[in-house]
């Protein structure tokens, strides 16, 4: 005989065993019958039960039968709720514990992310603020007419208060040439003065090594914008005592062509304006200092100048 | 043989009243363990088919009426949970460490199954994806669990005190 005989067959074939004798056998079915009468009974009473419980109202006899017997468990389920209550309570302790602890460490995650967008968001919000400047700036009638505009990021700034350079994330692929002129919607940021094929460096205007020739806006007074080390702002320098220049005028770039040569800054560009002007009698010209438009300490975002000439 | 069937009553009332009012409420990791069925898989897995059924109706009976749930409707399943598990105790899985186990998984997922059946044929929501994707798993865990502590008491409990009481549905080969 196998051995090896599977679950439903042993659940729903007939019993094996021995050579079977004549009364082993009648013992076998009778015992065979009784298993299936008693599974087929409970099944049918199970099922007459399911049946009438469906049927029947919330009133019927039925439902009053179980209503009757759940009033007599109702003390043993209330006495054995009152003893696994400290146990439930325990547990539910020791879950709701670890669970806070996760849902913590969730919410703690989410929150990180949340600040984390929340700070790309400001950062994109402002950058995009800063390029649509610089966009209405280049559709303005301010902007230099015989220059086109190229948009570049900064990607590294003024490595030390003594040399004011910063690096743009474009180059001469880009058609960018030494001395190209770099504004920003404010006004003058300085001049390209070293050119790789992907990066250029820019000399920003308080750099001590810049200048720029400009002029009052209003009175035309002619003088050369430098970074004035003492006293850490601009200034224009170089203005004759008899020039009129008043606080509050603006200072735009001078613009200057003579022949061949003419000067790296496009005219008209504003630079800043007065904050003070000042002359003593010893001194040659007039002391005017100068409040630069740019604001060279958040710079992010600049627009390189090229002549169209050079394109054509 | 009236003490062994008063033992019998005892241990499922036991697990019916346990189950209504503790373990019912209880979830670990989105499962509920099911004592009330461990019981009866236990029960038949050592008493065989016969009793094995009757635990199953009885186990039913009053988990249906401490709950006020459709009265038939556990009985119906358990009753066939118990008789087919009681067959298996009598033919393959006798003296098998892992037949309490084996039983136990597979009817946590025929009960979860006939159940979700049933319900539908009485017009009950019966959320298939619930009970046989998110629960199932955790359901099945969890018995496997209770099973261990379970089976061992049920044992003790209901060790045959007399040869004549043993199962004579089949007999051991070789």
């Amino acid at each position: 005989m196998p051995r090896n005989r599977s679950a439903r067959v042993a659940a729903f074939g007939p019993a094996q065993g021995r050579p079977p004798t004549s009364a082993s056998l009648h013992s076998r079915a009778a015992t065979a019958f009784r298993r299936r009468l008693v599974l087929a009974v409970l099944l049918v009473v199970s099922l007459a039960l399911v049946s009438v419980y469906f049927r029947e109202s919330s009133g019927g006899s039925l439902h009053g039968v179980q209503s009757g017997a759940a009033s007599v468990l109702r003390p043993f389920e209330v006495a054995a709720e009152r003893i696994a209550r400290p146990f439930r309570d325990a547990f539910g302790w020791v879950s709701g514990v670890s669970s806070a602890r996760s849902k913590n460490k969730r919410l703690q995650r989410e929150v990180d992310k949340a600040r984390q967008e929340k700070i790309q968001n400001d950062e994109l919000k402002r950058e995009n603020a800063q390029l649509q400047r610089l966009l209405a700036y280049r559709r303005s009638a301010r902007f230099p007419t015989d220059y086109s505009g190229i948009g570049v990021d900064i990607i590294a700034q003024p490595p030390s208060q003594f040399q004011q350079r910063v690096v743009l994330n474009a180059g001469s692929n880009d058609g960018i040439q030494l001395h190209d002129p770099v504004v920003t919607a404010d006004g003058l940021v300085g001049q390209v003065t070293k050119v790789a094929r992907n990066i250029c460096q820019v000399t920003l205007l308080t750099d001590q090594t810049s200048a720029a020739s400009a002029r009052d806006s209003r009175t035309g007074a002619a003088g050369i914008v430098l970074h004035d080390p003492t006293t850490s702002s601009l200034i224009l320098d170089q203005v004759p005592k008899e020039d009129v220049v008043n606080e509050g005028d603006v200072i735009v770039t001078a613009g200057w062509r003579s022949g061949k040569l003419a000067s790296i800054y496009p005219r008209g560009i504003q630079i800043g304006r007065v904050r003070s002007v000042s002359q003593l009698d010893t001194d040659q010209y007039k002391n005017v200092q100068i409040e630069s438009f740019v604001d060279f300490g958040s710079l992010e975002s600049v627009l390189v100048l090229i002549p169209k000439t050079r394109n054509g | 043989m009236a003490l062994d069937w008063t033992k019998l009553g005892v241990v499922v009332f036991l697990a019916a009243i346990l189950q209504a009012s503790v373990f019912s409420d209880v979830s670990i990791v989105g499962g509920t363990p099911d004592i009330l069925l461990v019981v009866v898989v236990s029960v038949s897995l050592l008493r065989g088919s016969i009793v094995g059924a009757s635990v199953g109706f009885l186990g039913g009976l009053l988990f249906d009426t401490a709950t006020l749930g459709t009265m038939g409707f556990t009985s119906l399943l358990l009753s066939l949970v118990g008789y087919w598990v009681g067959r298996y105790g009598e033919t393959t899985g006798r003296d098998r460490s892992h037949a309490p186990f084996l039983a136990v998984a597979v009817v946590t997922f025929l009960y979860a199954l006939g159940a979700l059946v049933l319900h539908f044929m009485l017009g009950d929501p019966a959320p298939a994806r619930h009970v046989l994707v998110a629960t199932l798993f955790q359901d099945i865990a969890l018995n496997l669990l209770v099973t261990i502590p379970i089976y061992g008491l049920a044992r003790r409990a209901l060790r045959p005190t007399d040869r004549a009481e043993r199962i004579q549905g089949v007999r051991l080969l070789g």
